[in-house]
């Protein structure tokens, strides 16, 4: 089933990626070959403060891991989802409770339940993209990897990449 | 992280994406031509840096047998013309379907392919499927019903061109490419006829298409390059594509799908088969085929405007038995041509000349401004006699099958002006009158 463009739109995926400073990963994997822990390590290699949210682990690529979203003691600007759709109900309510600025359902976490939740309270959606691959895109460095980033620009960068 | 201060993103069209899809202006220097970046390695940041960038967790340049700036700048833009979500490019056309199919295939595999494909294709999936243990059908590719009666549980996808070299055949890509997901693999489709100008199969359903960027994408005969670009629509994980789906024990077990999503085929296609085959495109070459893209839809305008005027006064001549151009009124493909290719059937059409093999060999031998030789989509004209060169290494029966006779001359029609092109094609009727 296709996922609804508004849950995709290019200006607010930039403007999340510009904004945010902390991001809560829900379902973060201390598996270095899981795509959780890809993104979490590019998250944190772009400067991004990576909150896991596991309660599984204490503690995930160096930092403490929280058992759900509410136990986390700061602001958070992303909640990015890895788990499966049937959960990410529950995580968009919970979101909404501590106040997080976005929700962002990563590849495959298709519920429009959750993103309706989460507008209804007020968060950006992002939903079935990738932070990482949408981080690389905007900001980062896709199309050194052929990548088709559909941006077209003739102005020159403001920064290195 | 400074706010971009970005207009709205619109959908630019295709003229405007031709010049500026995958050339950003570089941020080192400014330049605004896609610099050549002539280097076959990177310095890395540092060692965490260097790990990253192996381990596929950051975009970063290694070494330029996998990846290079101006290389990435040419697959960015071909993968955007073609509505793809990305493209990798090869050292040939031919290369580039090498490494689509294999990372795709494993022995005992089985493939379905169009009878009507060039030459040399016919030539590779013969003989590099015989020492791969991999099966092979080919089939008359009008019917989408054939397609469907090849299939069998071990074949793993459908390969076709939009556009037959040289019959003309135009594939009716929205059905069989039905017929390859029904039976849950991709169709794999060669563009290089039609251009992304003319035809984007990913639009009518295609999975994967190649192209001999050689061709029209380059368009001045300068250069020999391949491309592939991925819809990024393909269920990889459907259970029939473990080579994609399972960790990879070419890559320390990374399961390409799983980790990249709608990326993990070109990400596996680059990070493994074009670091294993080491088929990589130089960067002048793609610096070139940049050069070339700017002007696609001018020329292919150009090139189908000459050809419809060549194919219509060539079907106005005697010594002509038949005119093979699906940009005729009476083409057996004129209904496939008006849905597909709206725009116009290319500029590389086959005619028969009554009077057989000899006189195709003395017809060649009477022109001034073609240039006899064996390639296609150049700005200037070119012609052959393919039953004895590009054809050359198939029997009569797969002759026959590709639409080829013994007085069949084949023309990819330049850029020129149309009147010299006909003066110069009577003065070769002239000859063998
Ligand atoms: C339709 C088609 N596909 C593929 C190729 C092979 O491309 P290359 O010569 O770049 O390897 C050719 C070359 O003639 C071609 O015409």
């Amino acid at each position: 089933m296709p996922v609804s463009r508004e849950y995709q739109e290019p200006e607010t995926i930039q403007r999340i990626l510009h904004q945010a400073r902390t991001v809560a990963i829900v379902g973060l994997s201390p598996n270095e070959l899981r795509a959780s822990n890809f993104v979490g390590f590019y998250a944190d290699r772009h400067g991004y403060e990576v909150i896991p949210v596991n309660p599984r682990e204490d503690e995930i690529m160096g930092f403490r891991s929280y058992p759900s979203l509410e136990d986390i003691p700061k602001t958070v600007d992303v909640v990015d989802v890895f788990r499966d759709p049937s959960a990410a109900i529950n995580i968009a309510r919970q979101a909404v409770a501590v106040g997080a600025g976005a929700l962002w359902l990563q590849f495959g976490v298709i519920s429009d339940q959750a993103a309706e939740i989460a507008r209804a309270g007020g968060l950006d959606v992002v939903m079935d993209r990738c932070f990482k691959i949408e981080h690389a895109r905007y900001i980062g460095r896709m199309h050194w990897l052929g990548f088709n980033t559909r941006v077209i620009t003739g102005r020159r960068p403001a920064h290195l990449l | 992280m400074q706010n971009p201060d970005q207009k709205p993103l619109r959908s630019f069209g295709f003229h405007t994406r031709s010049v500026h899809a995958g050339a950003r202006p570089e941020p080192n220097t400014g330049a605004r031509a896609v610099p050549i970046f002539q280097t076959s390695s990177y310095v890395f940041e540092d060692p965490e840096s260097a790990a990253a960038y192996f381990n596929l967790q950051e975009y970063g340049n290694t070494y330029s047998r996998i990846m290079n700036p101006t290389v990435a700048a040419f697959e960015e833009r071909v993968g955007n013309l073609e509505g793809g979500i990305g493209a990798v490019a090869f050292a040939s056309g031919l290369a580039a379907q090498s490494a689509v199919l294999f990372t795709l295939l494993n022995p005992g595999d089985h493939v379905v392919a169009s009878a009507a494909l060039y030459g040399g294709t016919v030539t590779q999936l013969k003989h590099l499927f015989r020492k791969m243990s991999v099966g092979l059908t080919f089939v008359d590719p009008d019917s989408p019903e054939n397609w469907k009666a090849a299939l069998a549980d071990e074949t793993k996808l459908l390969f076709a061109e939009t556009i037959g070299n040289p019959g003309g055949n135009v594939l009716d890509i929205e059905p069989v490419a039905g017929i390859a997901h029904g039976h849950d693999i991709p169709l794999v489709v060669d563009n290089t006829f039609a251009t992304p100008y003319l035809c984007r199969p990913i639009d009518w359903g295609a999975d994967i298409v190649v192209h001999s960027a050689t061709k029209f994408l380059g368009g001045h005969g300068t250069s020999i390059g391949g491309v592939v670009v991925d819809s990024g629509e393909f269920d990889w994980s459907n259970g029939k594509f473990p080579v994609i789906s399972d960790p990879s024990p070419a890559y320390h077990g990374l399961a390409f799908h799983e980790t990249f999503g709608g990326y993990g085929y070109l990400m596996k296609l680059r990070a493994e088969t074009l670091r294993d085959l080491g088929s990589a495109m130089s960067p002048f070459n793609a610096f070139l085929f940049m050069q070339g893209i700017e002007t696609l839809p001018l020329r292919m305008e150009r090139h189908v405007a000459n050809a419809v005027t060549l194919a219509d006064w060539l079907r106005g001549r005697s010594e002509v038995a038949a005119v093979r151009y699906a940009g005729l009124d009476d083409s057996p493909y004129s209904t496939s041509r008006a849905k597909y290719l709206p725009k116009g059937a290319g500029a590389v059409f086959c005619f028969d000349l009554a009077a057989g093999r000899e006189a195709g060999q003395e017809f060649i031998r009477g022109v001034e401004l073609f240039s006899h030789l064996a390639n296609v989509g150049d700005a200037k004209s070119l012609i052959i006699h393919p039953a004895s060169t590009t054809h050359r290494q198939l029997d009569e029966e797969e002759l026959a099958a590709a639409g080829i006779g013994p007085g069949t001359i084949r023309l990819s029609v330049g850029i020129e002006d149309v009147d010299d092109l006909i003066w110069d094609l009577e003065a070769a009727f002239a000859r063998i009158a």
